[in-house]
């Protein structure tokens, strides 16, 4: 029953960050271009679906909260400040898609506030992930480490690290929905992008050589993690050759790849650890009885219907955008 | 004496959540008013239904997102202002509230987009199906929640187990008698909201000359539900009370403004409760009455406040005020349900200029009735947050500090009011705009589950197309 809600926590969070990623991205490198007919496709190829991708951060929420309350109320409240700021940079992006073209002058505010929005969403985010893997001050269970305990270096480059990796996959779905200027804008995007991306995960694991963080013994005592660099450096390759190639459909598909196994980097590293070296799954866990309760009803019936149900809204929308003229 | 962070993350979640509650109490009538149009249309086959149907759909549009936005907030902060409470009432709370997400999910997103974009897509049973799943959908939403705080306010089916509160028995949990209480007072309210609103936007329709064949539908269908739901509403708010009564005694002490116990028990109409001398001024006080509400008997003891130890006694004066103006609104809108579909079923209802201006200006009514009904329950639940279990005190991350539960106020503050005005601006522009007879073509690029996205697209033409 744990491992079931483990597995669906997991993909949940994988889901978020390979979905809302990309619209993320978009966000990002739509605050790059003055452009107005690029922004209104960019605009169009993230519309449709943003929403339905950013519910997968609710579900993990819930879920978390639900099969895992200890961990839920250890992370919380130790990121307080950078959570406040997050869903306050997602209801402004949110809004932003609702108002834009509803606006005349104002409209430089949603842009600016998509823009934002994203790119502050995207930072701490990463920012949240690189503290967890540097480890938080925690004191019998509670986090002891003041309102900005949070900030590291390491963590803001991690913060840094995702924005250019979330930028990677919204330029790879702009090459695989979109065409013309667009399109050609992000195939030139794509290298610089990935070169950056590169340059910070090897600053990233030199300064976890450097600090000798605890997760690094990880890779000694697990060496088939090593597998999972492979599969990334792999997806890389096919990256380069499908981009020279211009094959639109690939690009994505390779990203998507290599945010899977960092994630599964992450994930095996950490386990049994929910928290490394804080608190394993086993000791997070709700009790049976609430596991069981979620696990008959929403746990096989309704969260697969919704896995199902994405898909689905994805196959509906497949194809290239269509160039629609400015309403 | 609380501390800062203490008080301002009850403030913070006090605007929250009252932010968020507009919008669902809205919406969960709104759905079950969609459900029955659609039917309606089905069934006679009547164009006015259908516009009526599609104009009220799309500021249901609105609203719902404003609903859904501004719930993710309140999910979050649970977590991390009330994190001491997520922890011990996790196993518990957390699936309630799994639950409700899921669900919403599941019936409101998912046919929410058939309703948007499948209007030609579709068979009309299914649309009209659909219509009903999401109308099922909020209503399930509004189980979930009144399940977990009915469990906050009368915990039952748990065991302690190492401090942490763990489920026992979850048919308990879910069918408790608090529940089925309170879930329908939720309900009924929700309900009411939307007929007051329908039938004061044909008030205002009527009152400006515009679409007087379609207000009149309106002012009808609002107002004759409501005749019939106000009443059995005070029926289940009594028993609401009764439930406080024998489960909460400090809170139904409060709320009846009683500080010493009395027997036979005097009924507090209204006077303003002194907390430092324990005492009513300027009370206005009917003899014997308040056995009768509170027991069913002419001579029963009725508890009062100074019964209870000082720290377990609820603030008094916002519960005993909360209650009265709640009940007040309750009892106008009875006179205005009545008085208006005595008149509207006669046929002379835009005759009565005065009565379609108090029509209009009612809207207000059920939420400032729904706010108040929340305040007296979740005030008048102090000091607990979980209820004997666990005080609100104890409730709170402990390391939380007043700066940085300051900051998010401000911040959580400014955002809201910005996108309140943004979508009230909204729903008033689709007021303004009014209906529109033709039929209008569905926006083609767009997927379901977008409930933010859907007002407003064709807002120009609309304008045009008005009377």
């Amino acid at each position: 029953m744990i491992m079931y809600w483990v597995s669906l926590l997991a993909i949940s969070i994988l889901l978020y960050v390979l979905l809302d990623g990309f619209d993320l991205g978009i966000g990002i490198l739509f605050g790059l271009t003055r452009d107005e007919a690029r922004r209104h496709a960019m605009w169009g190829a993230v519309a449709p679906i943003w929403d339905g991708n950013e519910t997968w951060l609710v579900v993990t929420a819930v879920i978390l909260w639900g099969a895992f309350p200890a961990v839920y109320a250890m992370l919380l409240p130790a990121f307080y400040l950078p959570l406040v700021v997050m869903l306050s940079a997602l209801i402004l992006r949110g809004v932003a898609f609702e108002f834009r073209y509803k606006a005349e002058r104002m409209r430089w505010i949603w842009d600016f506030s998509f823009f934002g929005g994203s790119l502050v969403a995207t930072f701490v985010q990463g920012m949240t992930v690189g503290a967890l893997v540097e480890g938080l001050p925690f004191t019998n269970g509670q986090y002891t480490g003041g309102d900005f305990g949070w900030f590291s270096p390491f963590a803001a480059l991690c913060g840094i690290g995702l924005c250019f990796g979330y930028a990677l996959l919204g330029a790879c779905w702009l090459v695989r929905k979109c065409d013309g200027g667009v399109k050609a804008a992000a195939y030139r995007q794509v290298p610089y992008l990935s070169i950056g991306l590169l340059i910070f995960l090897v600053i990233v694991f030199s300064f976890a050589l450097a600090e000798n963080l605890q997760i690094m013994h990880r890779w000694i005592e697990r060496p088939y993690l090593f597998i999972f660099p492979a599969i990334a450096a792999l997806a890389a390759i096919v990256l380069a050759v499908s981009v020279e190639r211009h094959r639109d459909g690939l690009p994505f598909y390779m990203v998507a790849l290599i945010f899977l196994s960092a994630f599964g980097t992450l994930a095996i590293s950490f386990w049994p650890y929910m928290i490394p070296y804080v608190i394993t799954v086993e000791e997070a866990a709700a009790p049976h009885s609430s596991l069981a309760f979620m696990f008959w009803g929403e746990g096989i019936f309704v969260y697969p219907l919704m896995v199902i149900y994405t898909v689905i809204s994805y196959r509906v929308f497949r194809g290239k955008v269509r160039a629609t003229p400015v309403h | 004496m609380e501390s800062m962070a203490l008080f301002l993350s009850r403030i913070q979640f006090a605007f929250t959540i009252s932010f968020h509650i507009i919008f669902p109490t809205f919406t969960i009538g709104l759905a079950a008013w969609l459900t029955v149009l659609e039917a309606l249309h089905l069934r006679t086959g009547r164009s006015a239904y259908r516009v009526l149907f599609d104009f009220w759909l799309k500021i249901f549009g609105v609203a719902f997102g404003m609903g859904v936005v501004s719930g993710i907030v309140v999910a979050f902060q649970l977590g991390m202002n009330w994190s001491v409470l997520s922890k011990l009432s996790g196993p518990i709370q957390g699936p309630l509230l799994s639950y409700e997400t899921f669900t919403a999910f599941m019936l409101e997103a998912t046919f929410f987009g058939v309703l948007i974009f499948g209007r030609t897509r579709v068979a009309p049973w299914f649309y009209l199906f659909s219509t009903g799943m999401v109308a099922l959908g909020t209503t399930f939403s509004a189980f979930w929640i009144m399940v977990n705080n009915s469990w906050m306010q009368a915990p039952v089916g748990y065991a302690v187990e190492k401090g942490i509160f763990v489920p026992n028995d979850w048919t308990k949990i879910n069918l408790s008698p608090v529940v089925w209480v309170r879930f329908p007072h939720m309900l009924l309210a929700a309900y009411l909201t939307g007929a007051f609103c329908v039938a004061a936007t044909g008030a205002w329709y009527l009152l400006r000359g515009r679409f007087s064949a379609e207000a009149k539908i309106m002012l009808r269908m609002g107002l004759c539900l409501a005749a019939v739901l106000m009443p059995i509403q005070l029926f289940i708010g009594h028993l609401a009370g009764d439930y406080v009564h024998d489960y909460q005694p400090p809170k139904f002490a409060a709320i009846e403004g009683r500080w010493h116990d009395e027997q036979p028990a005097s009924e507090v109409l209204i006077a303003i409760p002194d907390e430092a001398s324990e005492s009513n001024k300027y009370a206005i006080s009917i003899p014997v009455l308040g056995s009768l509400i509170g027991s069913m008997s002419l001579d029963s003891k009725e508890v009062g406040l100074t019964s209870f130890p000082r720290q377990d006694r609820p603030p008094v004066l916002i519960p005993f005020f909360t209650f009265r103006i709640m009940v007040g609104c309750g009892l106008i809108m009875l006179a205005v349900a009545f008085i208006g579909s005595y008149l509207s079923l006669a046929g002379m209802i835009d005759r009565y200029r005065l009565f379609l201006w108090a029509t209009f200006l009612s809207f207000p009514l059920p939420f400032i009735a729904t706010w108040t009904g929340w305040f007296t329950a979740e005030v008048g639940r102090q000091p607990w947050a979980v209820y004997g279990l666990l005080r609100t005190a104890d409730a709170m991350t402990p390391f939380l500090t007043a700066q940085a539960a300051a900051i998010s106020l401000v911040i959580f503050g400014i955002i809201y009011t910005f996108i309140f005005a943004f979508g009230i601006f909204y729903i008033y522009r689709l007021l303004r705009t009014g209906l529109v007879r033709p039929m209008l073509k569905p926006a083609s690029a767009a997927v379901p589950n977008r409930p933010l996205s859907l007002a407003g697209e064709d807002a120009s033409v609309l304008a045009e197309a008005g009377e």
